[in-house]
């Protein structure tokens, strides 16, 4: 039974449209990654779940509830929680209020987010501003669990970030499968480290989806021809 | 203790050092000015709330300040005369007590903030700074028109209003009840400030998309910050009718308004302090360079242009060197 269902979302940005057909379908528990080359919609995607963006045509339903019309704090209350692109944590917060900022009622508080990364923790009382790439990273994912997602979305969480903070990111995706219920949809272009995590994927080509399958059908041929690998 | 503490403790004791000092030289008009001090300092520290840490350049914050004030002027004006405020469909009578006059000024203050909030936190940038200017001319040009309570000649109290076991028109006692207040308003623009709603508005500040996307509403977390802000101020014209026993129309006026973002701006936009040292640089200069030239505002034009070219984080920003406004 999936808790997150797009229909045939179309979407655009002023006159230039973005999406043309976007499914997609996620189950309590279950990692889906969202993949495809650049400028292909999945931020825009992303958007749209989110409700940062207005879609043009087609539906969104999280938890059987249309979410289509609500503004984006609503959607965030019933469970949506957002690890966006480029990190955007609250620059002049220490990394503590930048969690407790974002705290809502539930399992994850900042003892948990210590637990899962315990680099936070000796970072405290530290600006998010000078944090590395990577810390900003885990700061994000923390700052999106405090508000107890059951569903959490990371927009290219690992893009540009050193190989071990990137493997220290994926063992954190791989707890949270294993240690929460919650579902996860993964948007990144790393196809191997992917396939560690990943149940299901849905490849994006120009705005519409045009594949999804479970994740170790994403064979040689499937790359070559939608992600350019 | 950091620098920032220490300038702020500094501040925080330089107002009953002066009073103190004042008291024993036998020099009542340093208390008067003292506590004319901390009274816009409390005024200074609502606009903060919304302009520090929501970053809400309110133009017109002048109109919370005046009702505060006309709240103070109206209940005591029908308490001097003997006439009550309304019969039907109760009957209100005025009051000389200042904790009632208080709560009256803060509620009123709260509401008209809920009202001005509400409408002009649907705009954001130069159109909001607009729209709480033109709430403020309104108010202003209301109370202009209100003969009732004295018109544009304002409304004059001929004995300062009372506090249980307290004789306010002793100076010092005065002084006393402005400074408790503002030391507890410091006290709790702190903890405002250090608590979830103040970290999600100061989040909101930075960014709005991400807030939202953490489940909140910055709309609602800005309105709450207004209306506590309005009422803080409101708080602090109660205090300066009654420091003058006079309300005018000139409490409602843009450059009040404009002063009391001007005592933030000196001591730095957002610091917990700021305003105690951009309120008390601002008297000291207008009794200093008042007394030279009918034109100091002059030189107070030039100190901020230096402030704001030079010295961003105010005057407690300066001071305390590279250490980050996080008091």
């Amino acid at each position: 039974m999936s808790f997150l269902k797009l229909d045939g979302i179309t979407a655009s940005y002023g006159p230039a449209q973005a999406l043309f057909g976007v499914d997609l379908s996620l189950a309590e528990g279950e990692v889906c990654a969202l993949m495809g080359r650049n400028g292909m919609g999945k931020s825009t995607t992303v958007r749209v779940i989110c409700r940062l963006l207005a879609h043009s045509g087609g539906s969104v339903t999280f938890n059987n509830r249309d979410i289509g019309a609500l503004p984006p704090h609503k959607a965030a209350r019933l469970g949506i929680g957002l690890v966006p692109e480029g990190r955007r944590c609250f620059p002049n917060l220490t990394v503590s209020e930048n969690l407790i900022a974002a705290a809502r009622p539930g399992d994850w508080d900042l003892a948990r987010v210590a637990q899962l990364f315990p680099r936070l923790e000796e970072r405290r009382d530290q600006m998010a501003v000078s944090l590395s790439g990577g810390e900003q990273q885990m700061l994000a994912i923390g700052r999106a669990l405090m508000t107890n997602p059951r569903l959490l979305i990371l927009d290219e969480a690992t893009e540009g970030l050193a190989p071990v903070v990137r493997q220290e990111i994926w063992a954190a995706v791989g707890r949270l499968k294993s240690e929460t219920g919650m579902g996860i949809l993964l948007v990144d272009k790393s196809i191997s480290e992917l396939r560690l995590v990943a149940d299901r994927a849905v490849i994006l080509e120009r705005g519409a989806s045009v594949w999804s399958g479970v994740m170790a059908d994403v064979n040689h041929a499937l790359a070559d021809q939608y992600l350019g690998v | 203790m950091s620098r920032t503490g220490l300038i702020n403790l500094a501040l925080f004791a330089m107002l009953p050092l002066t009073a103190g000092a004042a008291l024993m030289l036998d020099e009542p008009f340093i208390i008067t000015l003292a506590t004319k001090v901390a009274i816009l300092a409390l005024a200074g520290v609502g606009l903060n709330i919304a302009l520090g840490l929501g970053g809400l350049v309110s133009l017109g914050h002048a109109a919370f300040f005046g009702i505060g004030g006309y709240a103070m002027g109206i209940l005591a004006s029908h308490a001097q005369s003997f006439v009550p405020l309304m019969e039907t469909p109760f009957l209100i009578e005025g009051t000389r007590s200042m904790p009632v006059i208080w709560l009256v000024a803060v509620i009123a203050g709260a509401l008209a903030a809920l009202a001005i909030g509400a409408l002009s936190l649907r705009t954001t940038g130069v159109y909001f700074i607009m729209i709480t200017l033109a709430f403020g001319q309104m108010l202003y040009y209301f109370a202009i028109s209100w003969p009732a309570y004295g018109g544009e000649d304002g409304l004059s109290i001929y004995v300062r209003n009372g506090f249980p076991g307290l004789n306010t028109l002793d100076p010092i006692q005065f002084f006393g009840i402005a400074f408790v207040i503002l030391a507890l308003a410091l006290w709790g623009a702190g903890r405002l400030a250090a608590s979830p709603f103040g970290l999600a508005l100061s989040a909101a500040r930075q960014n709005e998309a991400r807030v939202e996307t953490v489940g909140l509403s910055p709309y609602r977390l800005r309105l709450l910050a207004f209306v506590i802000s309005g009422a803080v101020t409101a708080l602090a014209g109660a205090l300066f009718a009654d420091l003058n026993r006079f309300v005018s129309p000139t409490m409602l006026s843009w450059q009040m308004s404009g002063e009391i973002m001007i005592f933030i701006i000196l001591g730095g936009v957002g610091r917990l302090y700021g305003p105690v040292a951009g309120a008390a640089l601002f008297i000291l200069l207008e009794h200093v360079l008042g007394g030279l030239s009918d034109f100091w505002h002059v030189y107070l034009g030039l100190l901020l242009l230096l402030v704001v070219l030079f010295a961003r984080g105010g005057i407690i920003g300066a001071l305390a060197g590279r250490e980050v406004a996080h008091d």
